[in-house]
């Protein structure tokens, strides 16, 4: 056991709220605010001890403050009877919550200047991240989309915040009609910005990834994917990273990311096995990978 | 002033664990991710990861549904292959103070003796778990090991063979087969020491807007309490049949209770499997409650409780 390491807490409910399409929920979570960095998750028990619903939901920590030891709020959308079960509680209800979990987003030694770019509720985490960057004096610039003007989340929020906010959404229907890659472009330019964070879809996560590299400005990327345990055990979360040797691994969204380099993301070959992934049928491992393997510290 | 608790000491083959709350295999890595939330020299034992031989990237995405009271999933048994699991892993968990019982699983019945010399050979294992729920290389796709008694009996043969004197090997059966007491009989003639049962049974879900299976590759395992009466099932009709044999009962293990009822159906340890998923403190609650639960009833010896259910006594 370690003492940086997460926590599982039963965490009293401070309130719910609806934002937009989405719902807060903010919980009383001391040793988990303390830990938490920004690009972390935390997993939520839902239905109760008893459910028939087994399994954690993770969600992104939008906000993080100091009041009654340390809250810690995160942003869903009901899309089942879990997150269902979510947003009808109450204050005072209790949950379980493991977290910090994950690796967080690395912050730039010096103060550059970072676009944050989100999609939908994968803007949640770039709102710590933006305080985390100003604190340091970063210059920060925003860019948020969505489906519609009512996915596209906390504007206000990141008006406040960033230098620049430019929105985007796929009906038109607030700011710029089209994706976030189709004004990302500008923003680097016209910001000139040092480095890219993004948290959304794969497919947005693999145009913004595409957007920064062109420009040669490196980029972080948070993945959404799905998973049970969200603790690095049982292995369902898996997407194909290159790692720093070069070798492709299928490396765990839970603890190995959600945070990773974006160019080391094979977005092509997501819900694949790589035919040169370690491992891989017909892989034929070099002595060297081996060793680097059994070098590696995965935990 | 120190109470002094009920006995938890169970033997499995020749080895003694300090209590029966074991993790189930392929539910908690080698026990580094979830000794994070507990002493993971607290439980009787951590069986690791199935290890093949060779690094596996295991299958495709997506790997998981949740189902009722379970969830279905299909890792392909991804895993960076035993050296590295012999030289990386299984020294953490020693060194922490923890005991392992490796779970290995060939494409081969020679792969399996080959990989039971490799952990044979390494120092500090308590025992040796032999997945035979493997894809055999020699039987129509889609068939295991586990799916012909006498397939199985050959592997496990092959791994007591390669294994040294001492140190135990457990068959973890299927309950999705044939002949689950014939299996049984078939492994422990083999040379099985003990049995670990059961396996995720093999299940599908699908995705009504796709008309497509939910995870890849069609067919997924299922676990969670969704299965946890007919796994109790199987070790009943097991005991029953070599009630000599020592068993690692495990399905939908959820609390204390669940602890005791797999006891009492006739397992020696028991182990907790897809509830490490959704709670990862879950081993070291499970042990605390069935600790109670002893307490409370006034039982003095865990062991005392094996195969309780059998019989025309009164039980516990």
């Amino acid at each position: 056991m370690s003492d940086n390491g997460p926590v599982q807490i039963r965490c009293p409910v401070l309130n719910v709220r609806r934002v937009d399409a989405y719902y807060a929920i903010t919980v009383v979570a001391p040793g988990i605010a303390e830990r938490f960095r920004s690009g972390q998750f935390v997993t939520v028990g839902v239905g109760g001890d008893h459910s028939s619903t087994l399994l954690r939901r993770p969600f992104a920590v939008h906000d993080v403050k100091p009041d009654y030891g340390g809250t810690v709020e995160f942003l869903f959308s009901v899309r089942g009877t879990g997150t269902a079960w979510l947003s009808e509680r109450r204050s005072r209800d209790l949950l379980d919550v493991v977290g910090p979990l994950g690796r967080p987003f690395p912050l730039p030694r010096d103060p550059v200047n970072c676009v944050l770019v989100g999609g939908g509720s994968g803007g949640a985490p770039l709102f710590p991240l933006a305080q985390s960057l100003r604190r340091r004096g970063c210059r920060v610039d925003f860019v948020l989309g969505g489906a519609s003007a009512d996915r596209v989340f906390s504007a206000l929020s990141a008006r406040r915040i960033a230098e620049t906010a430019a929105f985007t959404t796929d009906d038109g229907s607030f700011g710029t009609r089209g994706r976030v890659t189709d004004v990302l472009g500008r923003v680097i330019e016209e910001a000139r910005s040092d480095a890219v964070y993004a948290c959304g879809p794969m497919e947005m996560l693999r145009a913004v990834t595409a957007v920064a590299g062109s420009r040669g400005v490196p980029v972080q990327v948070a993945v959404e994917e799905t998973m049970a345990c969200g603790t690095g055990i049982c292995m369902t979360c898996v997407v194909p990273v290159v790692g720093g040797d070069g070798i492709t691994r299928m490396a765990r969204a839970c603890v190995d990311g959600p945070v990773f380099r974006g160019e080391q993301v094979r977005f092509d070959d997501v819900g694949t096995i790589p035919f040169d992934a370690l491992g891989a049928p017909g892989w034929k491992g070099s002595s060297a990978a081996r060793a680097a393997e059994s070098a590696r510290d995965i935990a | 002033m120190g109470r002094v608790g009920p006995d938890l000491r169970i033997r499995l083959g020749g080895v003694e664990l300090p209590n029966p709350v074991v993790t189930a295999a392929g539910c908690a890595g080698a026990g580094r991710e979830l000794d994070r939330f507990f002493d993971i020299a607290s439980i009787g034992a951590v069986t690791t990861k199935s290890m093949m031989l060779e690094p596996n990237a295991g299958r495709p995405a997506p790997r998981m549904a949740e189902t009722p009271s379970g969830m279905l999933s299909t890792t392909g048994m991804q895993g960076p292959g035993v050296d590295v699991f012999l030289q990386r892993d299984l020294p953490w968990l020693l060194s922490r103070g923890g005991r392992a019982i490796v779970s290995v699983a060939g494409t081969g019945v020679g792969e399996f003796g080959e990989l039971a010399r490799r952990v044979s050979d390494a120092e500090g294992v308590s025992a040796v778990e032999v997945n035979l729920s493997c894809p055999d290389p020699g039987a129509p796709a889609g068939r295991h090991f586990a799916d012909d008694s006498e397939r199985a009996a050959a592997v496990v043969r092959t791994v007591r063979s390669h294994t040294r004197s001492g140190l135990p090997v457990l068959a973890k059966l299927a309950a999705d087969v044939p002949d689950l007491v014939a299996l049984a009989r078939s492994c422990v003639e083999a040379g099985a020491d003990g049995l670990s049962m059961i396996n995720t049974v093999r299940g599908m879900a699908i995705d009504t807007r796709s008309m497509r299976p939910a995870v890849a590759g069609g067919l997924g395992g299922l676990s969670g309490p969704a299965i946890r009466p007919l796994a109790v099932g199987c070790v009943y009709r097991v005991h029953e049949a070599v009630p000599e044999v020592p068993i690692i009962g495990m399905g939908g293990v959820r609390t204390g209770e669940d602890v005791m009822e797999f006891m009492a159906a006739g397992a020696t340890a028991v182990a907790v499997g897809t509830t490490s998923f959704s709670d990862p403190s879950a081993c070291a609650r499970v042990l605390r409650q069935f600790t109670e639960a002893l307490e409370a009833r006034g039982v003095g010896r865990a062991a005392d409780l094996v195969g309780a259910a059998h019989g025309s006594g009164a039980g516990v």
